[in-house]
C-alpha cells in the first residue's frame, strides 16, 4: 500500500530557525508552541480574575492599570467574560490537547509525525490568530465584551446598546471563537486520523496508552461539537451585522429603547451552545484523565486497575456529554419532561466518572509509590476532580438546581471540576514530559512547594463559595456589599480573595522552576521515571523523526509495572516476550 | 502470558502497523471533514425547523413557475455533476488524463451553472423585497422575518461550499494535469463534491418545496 504508516513522514528535518521553531510542521515543535500559547493565556486569564478578586473583597478600592476611583460594574463584567473565554478556549482546550496530545501521541503510538503535518502547523496558526482577535477586544472603542463566556443573545445580539463592550468587542469575541473552531477541526481530524491509521505495529487499540484513548476521544468530541458552536456563531454575526433576528424576540426593550427586531429565540441559541458548551467541559477534563491514569499507574508502580473499564468509560463520558446539555437550561423555561430527561442522562454520567475514580484508588492501593512531583499533582487531579464532580449531582437534579442555577454553588462546581482539576492535569503533564520534551528535569524542591501551596490555595479559594452560594449569592455581580443578606458575606469574600492572591502568587514557584530548569536542570536520561510507554523509548528530546529512522514495534500493554518473575519492575511495550524470559 | 506478543499481529486490521480502512490517510480526514461539516449544517437546518416552527405564520411565497421549476433544474444541474464526477473518478483511476480532465470539466459546469441560476434567483426575491430581516410577504408584510433569516443563511453558506468546490475541481483538474495529484486526490475531491450535493437534497425539500405555494 502506497500510504502505509508512516510512508509520509519521510520529510527531512528542516533547516533555519524559522522553518524550524517558527512555520514548523514537526509535531513535537507545534506541541510546545501551544502549551506556551496556553501559558501565556493562563497568566492573561488569571490576572483579569486577580482583578475581580480585588473587587469582589474591596468594593471601593482603586487598582494599577483600572482607572481612578472603583472599578465600574461594566468593568467587572468584561473582566468576567475575557477570563472565561480565554481561559475555557487558550488554556483548557488548547494546553491538554493541543499542546500534550501534539506532542505526545504520534510517539506514544509509535508514528514518526502527525497524519498530516502541514494541517498542524495551520491548526496553531489559526489558534494564534483567534488569540490576537480576542486580546484585540481589550483595545477596540468600547473595550472587552460583557456577555459573559456563554455570550448569551439577546445581549451579545443587539450591539452597543446593551453596554460598551458589546459593540465591537463583542463582534470580535464571536470572529475569535469562529477562528477558534476552524483552528480546532483543522486538529482533531488530524488527531483521529493519525490514531487510526499511524499506530506501529503491534499497537492494537487496547494496547494504547489511556492518555491517546483520551486525545482520541477528545478529538471526536471536538470534531463534533465545535461544527454547532460555528454554526451558531455565524447565525450571531448575522444578528449582528445583517440585522436578521435568529436569537432576538420581538418587543424587547433596553435601556428604554424598543429593539426593532422580532421572530427570534434566545432560547436557541442556548439550544446550539451547550450542545457544543457541554461536550467542551469533557475536551478540558478527558486529557487530564489520560495523564492522571499515566501517572498514577507509573508511579504507584502498578497496572492501572481495570483498564478496559477505564477505556469503556471514557467512551461512555465522551458519548453521554452530548445528550445532556439540557441540565444548563432547567431554569430558561424549558419543559420538566425534557429536564427529567437531561437530569437523568446527567446523573448517569456519575457511574463512568466513579469507575474512573475508584479505578485510580484501585492503581494506587497496594502500590509502591513514589512521590515525585508528578505523582503529587495526579494525586491532586484525583482530589479536585472528586471534590469538584460531587457537587455534579446536586446541580444535575433539575428541582436542586432551580435554587443553585447562577449562585457562587456552580462557579465553584466547574471551577473545581474543569478548571483546578484540569489545570492539574496540565501541572502533572508538564513536570512528567519535561525531560522528554527539553532534555533536563524540572526541580523536584520548588515543585513541592509550589504543589501545596497551589492544592491548599484551591480548596481555601473555591470551597468557601459553595457555602455563599448555598446562601444564596447569585454570580456575575460585581458588587453585593448594598444588599442587606450578601453584605454579610462580604468577609467570606474578602478571605477567597487574600487566598486567591496568596495561591497566584505562589504560580511564581511554577514558573521560576520551568524557566531555571530549562537551562540549569540536571540533564534527563531515556528513560527518567521508568516508565513503558514509547515516548521513553527514544532520546530526550527525541529526534526530528521521533524513532530515528526505525519503526517500532509492540509486543505488550502500556502499563506492565512489577509484572511477577521480570528482572526489573517495569516492562517497555517494545520487549519482546522472549527478552523478558531470558531475563527470568 | 507468553502467547501475547507480535505473533498475534495481523489477526485484526486494528492491531497496527497499517491503515484499518485500507484507504489513504488524505481520504479518512476528508471523511472526518465531511462529518463536521455535515453537523454544521445540521445546526443551521436544526435552527431554521426550530424557528418555523416556533413562528405562527411562515410564508410560501415559492409558486410553482418559477421558483420550484428553477430550483428544480438547479438541483438538476449539481446531480448530473454528481455523475460527471463519479466519470471523473472513474477515468482518473483508470490513468486516463484528457477523459479525467473533461468530466472534471462538465463537473465544474454544472456547480457554475447552478451558481449562476442561484445568483439570478437571490437577485429576483432581493427585487421582490426579501431581506435578511425583513420579507414582503406573510400576514402583515414583514411579519416573519425570520424567513429571509433563514434562506438566506442556508442557501448562502451552501452557494458559499458551492463555490469552493468548483474553485478546488478547477485546483484539482490543474493539479492532475501537471501529474502533482495522483487519482486519488481527484477521488478525494469528489467526496467533498458529493457531499454538497447532498446538502442541497436536505436544502431544496425543506426550505423550497415546504415552502411552496400551493394551489394558486
Amino acid at each position: 500500500m502506497a500510504h502505509a504508516a508512516g510512508a509520509h513522514a519521510v520529510h527531512h528535518a528542516p533547516q533555519g530557525f524559522i522553518r524550524k521553531y517558527i512555520f514548523s510542521m514537526d509535531h513535537k515543535v507545534i506541541g510546545i508552541q501551544y502549551w506556551f500559547l496556553a501559558l501565556l493565556s493562563v497568566f492573561v486569564g488569571m490576572a483579569l480574575s486577580l482583578y475581580m478578586r480585588l473587587r469582589l473583597a474591596w468594593p471601593s478600592g482603586s487598582f494599577p492599570f483600572m482607572g481612578e476611583g472603583p472599578m465600574t460594574p461594566e468593568t467587572y463584567l468584561s473582566l468576567l467574560t475575557m477570563h472565561g473565554t480565554i481561559m475555557v478556549f487558550f488554556v483548557l482546550t488548547t494546553a491538554p490537547q493541543g499542546g500534550f496530545g501534539n506532542y505526545v501521541l504520534p510517539i506514544q503510538i509509535g508514528a514518526a509525525d502527525m497524519a498530516f503535518p502541514f494541517l498542524n502547523m495551520m491548526s496553531f496558526w489559526t489558534t494564534l490568530l483567534g488569540f490576537f482577535v480576542i486580546i484585540a477586544a481589550f483595545f477596540v472603542s468600547g473595550g472587552a465584551p460583557t456577555g459573559g463566556w456563554t455570550g448569551y443573545p439577546p445581549l451579545s445580539a443587539v450591539g452597543e446598546i446593551a453596554g460598551p463592550g458589546q459593540g465591537l468587542g463583542q463582534t470580535l469575541w464571536i470572529v475569535s471563537i469562529a477562528i477558534f473552531a476552524v483552528g480546532s477541526l483543522l486538529g482533531s481530524l488530524n488527531f483521529i486520523t493519525t490514531t487510526i491509521d499511524l499506530r506501529a505495529k503491534g499497537m492494537s487499540l487496547m494496547r494504547m496508552p489511556l492518555t491517546v484513548w483520551t486525545w482520541f476521544v477528545t478529538s471526536i468530541l471536538m470534531l463534533l461539537s465545535f461544527a454547532v458552536l460555528l454554526a451558531a456563531g455565524i447565525l450571531l454575526l448575522m444578528d449582528r451585522e445583517l440585522g436578521t433576528s435568529f436569537f432576538i424576540p420581538a418587543g424587547l426593550v433596553i435601556s428604554e429603547q424598543v429593539i426593532n427586531h422580532k421572530g427570534g429565540s434566545p432560547l436557541l441559541w442556548q439550544h446550539l451552545f451547550w450542545f457544543f458548551g457541554h461536550p467542551e467541559v469533557y475536551i478540558a477534563i478527558l486529557p487530564g484523565m489520560g495523564v492522571t491514569s499515566q501517572i498514577l499507574s507509573t508511579f504507584a508502580r502498578k497496572p492501572i486497575f481495570g483498564y478496559r473499564a477505564m477505556v469503556y468509560a471514557i467512551v461512555a463520558i465522551g458519548a453521554l456529554g452530548f445528550f445532556v446539555w439540557g441540565h444548563h437550561m432547567f431554569i430558561s423555561g424549558l419543559s420538566p419532561y425534557s429536564g427529567l430527561i437531561f437530569s437523568m442522562v446527567t446523573l448517569t454520567i456519575g457511574v463512568p466518572s466513579a469507575i474512573k475514580t475508584f479505578n485510580w484508588l484501585g492503581t494506587l492501593w497496594g502500590g509502591q509509590i513514589r512521590f515525585a512531583t508528578p505523582m503529587l499533582y495526579a494525586i491532586g487531579f484525583v482530589s479536585l476532580f472528586v471534590s469538584g464532580g460531587l457537587s455534579g449531582p446536586f446541580l444535575g437534579q433539575s428541582s436542586l438546581d432551580l435554587y443553585l442555577h447562577d449562585t457562587y454553588f456552580v462557579v465553584a462546581h466547574f471551577h473545581l471540576v474543569m478548571g483546578v482539576a484540569a489545570i492539574f492535569g496540565m501541572f502533572a503533564g508538564t513536570v512528567y514530559w519535561f525531560p522528554k520534551m527539553f532534555g533536563r528535569m524540572m526541580n523536584e524542591t520548588l515543585g513541592k512547594i509550589h504543589f501545596w501551596i497551589t492544592f491548599v490555595g484551591v480548596y481555601a479559594i473555591f470551597m468557601p463559595m459553595h457555602y455563599i452560594g448555598i446562601a444564596g449569592h447569585p454570580r456575575r455581580y460585581a458588587d453585593t456589599t448594598a444588599v442587606d443578606y450578601l453584605a454579610a458575606l462580604q468577609p467570606v469574600h474578602e478571605f477567597i480573595s487574600i487566598a486567591a492572591i496568596i495561591t497566584i502568587a505562589a504560580q511564581l514557584f511554577f514558573v521560576i522552576n520551568f524557566f531555571w530548569s530549562l537551562y540549569r536542570g540536571p540533564k534527563a536520561s531515556e528513560n527518567p521515571w521508568e516508565a513503558t510507554t514509547l515516548e521513553w523509548t527514544v532520546p530526550s528530546p527525541p529526534p526530528h523523526d521521533n524513532f530515528g529512522g526505525r519503526t517500532p514495534v509492540v509486543y505488550r500493554g502500556p502499563y506492565e509495572y512489577s509484572v511477577p518473575g521480570a528482572s526489573q519492575d517495569y516492562i517497555m511495550q517494545t520487549t519482546p516476550d522472549t527478552m523478558v524470559r531470558g531475563a527470568k | 502470558m507468553d502467547t501475547a506478543g507480535v505473533e498475534e499481529v495481523g489477526a485484526s486490521v486494528w492491531e497496527g502497523g497499517s491503515p484499518p480502512y485500507a484507504i489513504p490517510s488524505k481520504k479518512l480526514g476528508m471523511w472526518l471533514f465531511i462529518v463536521s461539516d455535515a453537523i454544521t449544517f445540521a445546526g443551521l437546518l436544526i435552527a431554521y425547523s426550530y424557528l418555523r416552527v416556533a413562528s405562527a405564520d411562515w410564508p410560501k411565497p415559492f409558486h410553482f413557475y418559477p421558483s420550484i421549476i428553477v430550483a428544480s433544474v438547479m438541483t438538476f444541474c449539481l446531480l448530473t455533476s454528481s455523475i460527471t464526477m463519479v466519470m471523473a473518478v472513474a477515468a482518473a483511476k483508470q490513468g486516463k488524463v484528457s477523459s479525467t480532465l473533461k468530466w472534471l470539466g462538465w463537473t465544474m459546469a454544472g456547480g457554475f451553472a447552478f451558481i449562476l441560476l442561484h445568483a439570478n434567483e437571490w437577485r429576483g426575491l432581493i427585487a421582490e423585497g426579501l431581506r435578511p430581516f425583513t420579507n414582503p410577504w406573510g400576514t402583515p408584510a414583514g411579519s416573519t422575518p425570520l424567513f429571509g433569516a433563514t434562506f438566506f443563511a442556508l442557501t448562502g453558506l451552501h452557494m458559499t461550499h458551492v463555490t469552493i468546490g468548483v474553485i478546488m475541481l478547477g485546483v484539482l483538474a490543474a493539479g492532475h494535469k501537471s501529474g502533482r495529484y495522483p487519482a486519488d486526490y481527484v477521488e478525494i475531491g469528489g467526496l467533498y463534491w458529493h457531499f454538497v450535493d447532498l446538502v442541497w437534497m436536505f436544502i431544496f425539500p425543506l426550505v423550497y418545496l415546504m415552502s411552496a405555494t400551493v394551489g394558486h
